[in-house]
């Protein structure tokens, strides 16, 4: 693994005294896409969060080890979380768009960033909605409350916000769960088009997805990472009996 | 077979066949009329205030004439009302006000028609004399005013003047007009930015440990008597904002704003909070996400996405401060002069309502006045609950949610 993106080194998480993450250590590697499966109640989930220090949010949260991406500790005291969640963009499950227009949807990163000129915003606003390959779909329509548009829509929507504020890491928690298989088709589509330029970290229940969609694919179990390596070795020589079980379908 | 599971549901016709529910009719009828009855009620009581106002309504010729007619053939029919009310009526008021004089005044007036009501409205000592004095001119002066009544007092509703005691009564509705909104204006420009600003800070950046203490004592607040909010702005408020600003009349409009606004701020913040804890947490994440501070999130997305809520807080605000009358009473002076400065005494229409009810007369047009106020009063507080309803579900949603 060349261009080590994130290098995680002994995370562990405690909702309060339960421990969620159990000692993690991996390394993501950049402009791939790292799949992240297991069986729910992993903590996969959990993991991604931690990546751009989502679980701050949840006040019982207690989190051990360090977490370099590109070097730096992002739980070092120093170091700005509003700053961290600028480079590393979040795509949740439930897409959710903010009660405003699509334009405005779009713009906000932006404008939170201090881009004013309307002309700017206007490109950043058209390329973002090109990229996520939605620009066709609502260029007639962007003064359209985002609320009315389809679910997958929504979610490439959401994608298109999270490009608007240019990260360097897209992390993405099962964007395609709640969409038909057209929809999730589109994302796939995305994911696999946007992994050029973005370092992609998605977790996902889909089993396929994860080997159609990922470079790189993470098996959670229990809290603790069983076993990570190339999308292709993971589904067809498994080190670890475990991983070998879940993808079979033995349990999980 | 000892299986504690009920036995199996078997598909019969008979026991498909239409039930009568004897207790569910009953409860849904019950339920429905108790619904019913509060609308009426309501409905009731607005009909009645509006109905004692009503003759103010009757303007014109034809008034005139409905007059004149009655007061010549139907002379019979009216002295003996007349004397039914007064007997009724001015009994309870003479044990009411055991003054001499009041006696021989009420058996004098029984015989005339047109000084009635007169009578009623001289419980107090000092117009005694006046009305068994000045008994033939205020007849004379009846006489006209029944006549061109109505349209005499529409015409003094936009004088500067509130005299409703007087020879020449005036009733200036716009300077209470022009008291009540100085007062809700000034309340509402204190108390709204308080109270949303404090629920801002409740719902999106308080620990979970401080908000469960912030927000039942500021909701504790709206049960806070207003008689006690009133005794203290004209007790310490008045005083305290003196020294600052070096006015003259102690109690006025700002004073009453002040108080009002602590009665306000309350309601505004329970909705308010109400509105913003009810935007959905996932927005909160997508614009954390994006890179957000925690301000920008709260003034860029939550708030906006709480707005129907908040205008509905305020206008909820106006309203309790419109109807207010504890502490306008207390607070702002009473007196009703029109003026622009907010430092000056006012009086609203809540507090004309409470402090003159008691003293006017039964069926004077000072008294169909007061319900004429207290009418508007009803009729304000409905258009505001309808705006709230109509223009924050329809326009304001669009505008702050897109189309």
């Amino acid at each position: 693994m060349r261009d080590i993106k994130i290098e995680v080194k002994d995370l562990s998480l405690y909702y309060g005294d339960k421990k969620a993450l159990k000692e993690i250590s991996m390394q993501i590697p950049a402009n791939k896409v790292t799949a992240l499966i297991g069986p729910s109640g992993c903590g996969k989930s959990t993991f991604l969060r931690c990546i751009n220090r989502m679980n701050d949010l949840i006040p019982s949260v207690k989190i051990t080890g360090e977490m370099l991406v590109e070097g730096v500790d992002i739980y070092n005291k120093d170091v700005d979380v509003v700053n961290i969640r600028k480079k590393i963009g979040m795509v949740f499950q439930k897409s959710n768009p903010f009660p405003k227009s699509i334009y405005e949807n779009i713009a906000y990163g932006p404008k939170i960033n201090g881009i004013k000129d309307k002309a700017q915003l206007n490109e950043i606003v058209e390329t973002s909605l090109r990229q996520a390959a939605i620009w066709d779909e609502l260029k007639d329509r962007l003064d359209d409350s985002a609320m009315g548009l389809s679910g997958g829509q929504q979610q490439r929507l959401c994608i298109a916000r999270t490009l608007a504020v240019s990260p360097d890491i897209i992390l993405m928690d099962e964007p395609a769960s709640a969409l038909d298989p057209i929809s999730t088709s589109k994302i796939e589509e995305l994911v696999h088009e946007l992994k050029e330029q973005y370092t992609i970290i998605i977790v996902t229940h889909n089993m396929q997805q994860a080997a159609r969609t990922s470079d790189y694919t993470a098996f959670f179990y229990l809290g603790e990472l069983i076993e990570i390596g190339k999308t292709n070795t993971i589904f067809t020589k498994p080190e670890q009996k475990q991983t070998e079980d879940y993808i079979t379908g033995r349990f999980g | 077979m000892n299986s504690p599971l009920p036995s199996k549901q078997i598909f019969t016709k008979e026991s498909l066949k239409k039930q009568f529910r004897l207790s569910e009719f009953l409860a849904e009828k019950v339920i429905s009329f108790v619904a019913f009855l509060s609308i009426a009620i309501i409905f009731l009581i607005f009909i009645f205030v509006f109905k004692e106002s009503m003759p103010l309504f009757s303007f014109g010729k034809k008034d005139k004439v409905k007059t004149e007619i009655q007061t010549t053939s139907d002379v019979k029919v009216e002295s003996y009302e007349g004397a039914e009310t007064s007997t009724e009526e001015i009994q309870p008021e003479t044990y009411g006000a055991p003054t001499e004089d009041l006696n021989p005044v009420t058996q004098e007036t029984q015989t005339s028609e047109e000084l009635e009501p007169d009578t009623y409205g001289a419980p107090t000592e000092d117009l005694n004399p006046e009305t068994a004095t000045g008994k033939e001119v205020i007849i004379d002066e009846k006489a006209t005013e029944n006549k061109e009544g109505a349209d005499r007092t529409w015409s003094t509703f936009f004088s500067t003047e509130w005299v409703p005691v007087s020879d020449n009564p005036r009733f200036g509705l716009l300077a209470l007009l022009v008291g009540t909104l100085k007062v809700t204006i000034i309340a509402i420009l204190i108390a709204g930015p308080l109270a949303i600003l404090a629920a801002v800070y409740t719902s999106c950046f308080a620990s979970n440990r401080r908000k469960e203490i912030i927000k039942p004592i500021i909701e504790m607040l709206a049960a806070f008597p207003s008689v006690v909010i009133g005794f203290f702005a004209m007790m310490v408020l008045a005083t305290f904002f003196q020294d600052i600003f070096g006015y003259d009349s102690r109690l006025n409009a700002f004073i009453g704003g002040v108080a009002m606004a602590l009665a306000a701020i309350p309601i505004i913040y329970t909705i308010s909070e109400d509105a913003l804890s009810a935007v959905p947490k996932t927005f909160t994440e997508a614009s954390l996400a994006l890179g957000a501070s925690k301000a920008q999130t709260a003034f860029f997305v939550i708030l906006p996405a709480a707005t129907p809520g908040i205008f509905a807080a305020i206008l909820l605000g106006i309203g309790r401060v419109f109807g207010e009358t504890m502490i306008a009473l207390m607070a702002t002076g009473n007196a009703a002069l029109l003026s622009a400065n907010p430092f000056e005494s006012v009086r609203t229409f809540a507090a004309t309502i409470g402090s003159e009810m008691a003293e006017t007369v039964f069926g004077e047009t000072h008294y169909s006045v007061l319900f004429f106020i207290g009418s508007l009063l009803f009729i304000f507080s409905f258009i505001l609950n309808a705006v709230a309803e109509f223009y924050v579900k329809g326009k304001l949603i669009k505008k702050f949610q897109g189309k």
